[in-house]
C-alpha cells in the first residue's frame, strides 16, 4: 500500500506458508532448550555426565554385582559392593503376608488378584460395563474378600485373627480402604461446610478443623486408644480397623478441602442453571456440581491419595504389621546380617512405594488427558 | 405504575405470572418497589430499563432465583413461598435462559439438553433424546448435538441453553439478556430462534436492549427504572409516544 493512495482494495488472498525451518521439530527444541546460551549448555553438559557417571554405578550395583541367589547372609557379607537381592527373596513370602499362616496364604492371593482385576476393569476408561465392575467392587468385592481373608467357620475357612495379618498385603489393603472411604466422606465433609444448615455445616468445620490440627500418628493413637470407649463394650473395634478408621478420618479431613476448592471455583450460574431447570439439591450436587469440582481438583485429590498410600507406614505405630515394618522386622534376622542388608532393603521398600505412587500420578495424568481433549 | 394496572385491567385472574405489591430488599438496598404486572398466557413481555433498574432480579423472582421480602408472586396458579415443593413445581413450567448462557460444560449439547427431562420429569432417556433431537434441529444446531459447549460458538451456545430449557415443555419462558454476551454477528441467529418461539404462542419475559425485537414482538414493553416499573405500553406508542420522562430519557440514550 503505497502512500500516496488512501484507498486500498486487495485482489488476492496472501499465501499460506509453512513455518520458517528450526521454528519446531526435535533440533530446534534442543536449541531452544539445552543450548541457548554458554551457561544453559555448561549445565546441560554437566548434568549429561554426572547421570552417565552414577547410572552405571547403580545398575551395576543392581543387576551384575548383586547376590542374587544365597540360603543365608554369609555371601552378601563377603561381597559388600553389590545389593543383596537373596535376601530379599528369602524374606518375599514374609514381606508379602506378613505372619499370615502359610496353609491359608492363598486366600490372599485370590484376594488380590480378584482386587486387582476389578480395579484394572474399573480404571481402564474405555473398558465395557463399568457400571458393573464398579458395582462388584464397591458393594461385593469388599464382603467377599472380608469373608475370605477373615475366615468363616460356615464356610470351613480357619479364621485368621488380623493380628497376624501383614506385608504388602497389609499395606494395599489399607491404602485401597483408605482411598474409597476418604473420597466419599472428604465430599460430604465438603458439601457439610457448604451447607445453608448451621449445624451440618459447624459439624464438618469443627471435624476438619481438628484432624487438620493434629499430627497423624496422634490420630492413629487416639484411634487405637479411644475409639473402643466410643462404641458399646460388646462390640470391641478390631486391631487392624482402628487404624483404619484413623487414616480414613485423617485422609478425609484434606480431601474435604480439596474438594471445597473445586466447589469454590464453579460459577453461580451452574447452580442457577441446573435450579432454574428443576433439578433438586441431591439431583443438582451430584449430576451438575461433583462432576465439575471433582474434575477440577483431580489433581490435589491424587496428591492426598499418594500421601495416604505413604501414610499407610504408620500404622505400624499402633501395632499393625505394614510392608515396611515387615521390612523392618525382616532386616533384623540374625541369619541375614550384614551391611548391605538395610541398604537392600530399603532401596527395594522405596521402589515398590515409588512404582506405585508414580503409577497413580501417570493414571491421573492420562484420566486429565482425556477430560481435556474431550471437552475442547 | 397507573398504566400497568390499567393494562392488567381486562385480563382477570387466568394470567400465566401475577406480581401483586412485590418488594424486595438487597440487605438495605430496595431493590424492586410495589411491583404490580399481569402476565397473560402467550403474551410476549419484554422488559427494558437502564443496568441496575431491577429488571433482572424482577425476573429471577418469577423462579425463586431470588426471593422476593414483600407482595406476592403467582406463577401458573402456584404462589411463590418458602415451600420447596411449590419452588420445584414452578421452576418445572418456567424455563430460562441466561446472559452467560450457563451450559453444563461437562456433558455434550445433547446431554445438557436430557438432563432435566430424564431426573425431573422421569422421562425415558430415549424418548427425552427424541425430544431434544427435535427441539436441536429447531434451533438449527442438531449437528453439533454431541459436541462439548466449549466446543461451540456463542450463539450456538445459547441457542442450545434455549434447546435445554424448551426440553422441559415449560408453560412460560424467562430470558435474561441473551444476547448482551454474544459477539454482534451472532445476536441475529438467537433473536430469530426468539421470534420462532414468539411465533408458537410461548409465554415469554425478555430482559433485553433489543428494541428492535422488542417492536417486532413484544404485546407490551415494561421500562423499569430505579427498582420501579415507569411505563408498560404496546411496543408501537411505546417507542413512538413514550408518557414518563424518564422513558424518554431512557429511549433517547439508546436509539441515537
Amino acid at each position: 500500500m503505497s502512500l500516496d493512495s488512501l484507498a486500498y482494495v486487495r485482489e488476492a488472498s496472501e499465501p499460506e506458508e509453512a513455518p520458517p525451518m528450526l521454528s519446531s521439530g526435535a533440533l530446534a527444541w534442543a536449541r531452544a532448550n539445552l543450548f541457548s546460551s554458554v551457561g544453559s549448555t555448561f549445565v546441560t553438559a554437566s548434568c549429561v555426565a554426572l547421570v552417565a557417571y552414577l547410572l552405571p554405578q547403580l545398575a551395576a550395583w543392581a543387576t551384575t554385582r548383586a547376590i542374587w541367589s544365597a540360603s543365608d547372609g554369609a555371601a552378601c557379607r563377603q561381597h559388600q559392593d553389590g545389593a543383596c537381592w537373596a535376601f530379599v527373596i528369602a524374606k518375599w513370602d514374609y514381606l508379602r503376608f506378613g505372619s499370615y499362616p502359610v496353609v491359608e496364604r492363598w486366600r490372599v492371593v485370590v484376594a488380590e488378584a480378584s482386587g486387582a482385576a476389578l480395579i484394572i476393569w474399573l480404571l481402564w476408561i474405555s473398558a465395557p460395563r463399568r457400571v458393573w465392575a464398579a458395582f462388584l467392587f464397591f458393594v461385593v468385592y469388599p464382603i467377599l474378600a472380608l469373608v475370605l481373608l477373615r475366615g468363616s467357620s460356615w464356610l470351613g475357612l480357619p479364621i485368621v485373627d488380623t493380628q497376624l495379618w501383614g506385608g504388602i498385603f497389609v499395606s494395599l489393603l489399607t491404602a485401597v480402604v483408605g482411598i474409597v472411604f476418604s473420597l466419599p466422606f472428604g465430599v460430604l465433609l465438603a458439601l457439610g461446610r457448604r451447607s445453608p444448615l448451621p449445624v451440618l455445616r459447624v459439624a464438618s468445620v469443627v471435624f476438619i478443623e481438628f484432624v487438620r490440627g493434629v499430627p497423624f500418628i496422634t490420630i492413629l493413637f487416639m484411634a487405637n486408644n479411644l475409639l473402643p470407649l466410643f462404641v458399646p463394650e460388646t462390640w470391641t473395634p478390631d486391631r487392624l480397623l482402628r487404624p483404619l478408621a484413623g487414616i480414613i478420618m485423617f485422609s478425609a479431613a484434606y480431601m474435604a478441602e480439596e474438594v471445597r476448592g473445586g466447589l469454590q471455583s464453579l460459577g453461580r450460574g451452574q447452580y442457577e442453571a441446573a435450579m432454574a431447570l428443576g433439578l433438586n439439591y441431591a439431583r443438582m450436587t451430584a449430576l451438575v456440581i461433583l462432576p465439575q469440582a471433582l474434575t477440577l481438583v483431580i489433581p490435589g485429590i491424587v496428591n492426598n491419595f499418594i500421601g495416604l498410600f505413604m501414610d499407610t507406614t504408620l500404622i505400624s505405630v499402633v501395632g499393625a504389621t505394614d510392608f515396611l515394618e515387615a521390612m523392618n522386622n525382616a532386616i533384623k534376622d540374625p541369619v541375614w546380617a550384614g551391611p548391605t542388608i538395610m541398604v537392600t532393603g530399603y532401596v527395594f521398600a522405596g521402589t515398590f512405594y515409588f512404582a506405585f505412587c508414580f503409577g497413580m500420578a501417570r493414571y491421573s495424568a492420562h484420566v486429565e488427558r482425556i477430560l481435556a481433549m474431550a471437552r475442547k | 405504575m397507573i398504566s400497568s394496572s390499567l393494562a392488567d385491567a381486562d385480563r382477570g385472574d387466568d394470567g400465566a405470572i401475577r406480581f401483586t405489591s412485590v418488594h424486595k430488599w438487597y440487605g438495605s438496598f430496595h431493590v424492586l418497589r410495589n411491583i404490580n404486572l399481569t402476565v397473560g398466557r402467550g403474551e410476549r413481555i419484554v422488559v427494558c430499563g437502564p443496568s441496575g433498574s431491577g429488571k433482572s432480579t424482577l425476573i429471577r423472582c418469577v423462579n425463586r432465583l431470588e426471593e422476593h421480602q414483600r407482595g406476592s408472586i403467582v406463577v401458573d396458579g402456584v404462589e411463590l413461598t418458602d415451600d420447596i415443593k411449590r419452588i420445584d413445581e414452578v421452576r418445572r413450567e418456567v424455563g430460562m435462559v441466561f446472559q452467560n448462557f450457563n451450559l453444563f460444560p461437562h456433558l455434550t449439547i445433547l446431554e445438557n439438553c436430557t438432563l432435566a427431562p430424564i431426573w425431573v420429569r422421569k422421562m425415558p432417556r430415549h424418548d427425552a433424546q427424541e425430544l431434544a433431537t427435535k427441539l436441536l434441529a429447531q434451533v438449527r444446531i442438531l449437528d453439533q448435538a454431541h459436541k462439548y459447549p466449549g466446543q461451540l460458538s456463542g450463539g450456538q451456545q445459547q441457542r442450545a441453553a434455549i434447546a435445554r430449557a424448551l426440553c422441559m415443555t415449560p408453560k412460560i419462558m424467562l430470558f435474561d439478556e441473551p444476547t448482551s454476551s454474544l459477539d454482534p454477528e451472532m445476536v441475529k441467529e438467537v433473536l430469530d430462534t426468539m421470534t420462532a418461539l414468539a411465533h408458537e404462542g410461548m409465554t415469554m419475559i425478555v430482559v433485553t436492549h433489543e428494541m428492535g425485537f422488542a417492536r417486532q414482538v413484544a404485546d407490551r414493553v415494561v421500562f423499569m427504572d430505579r427498582g420501579e416499573i415507569v411505563e408498560v405500553n404496546s411496543p408501537l406508542p411505546f417507542f413512538d409516544h413514550p408518557q414518563h420522562e424518564r422513558t424518554k430519557l431512557f429511549l433517547s440514550q439508546i436509539l441515537r
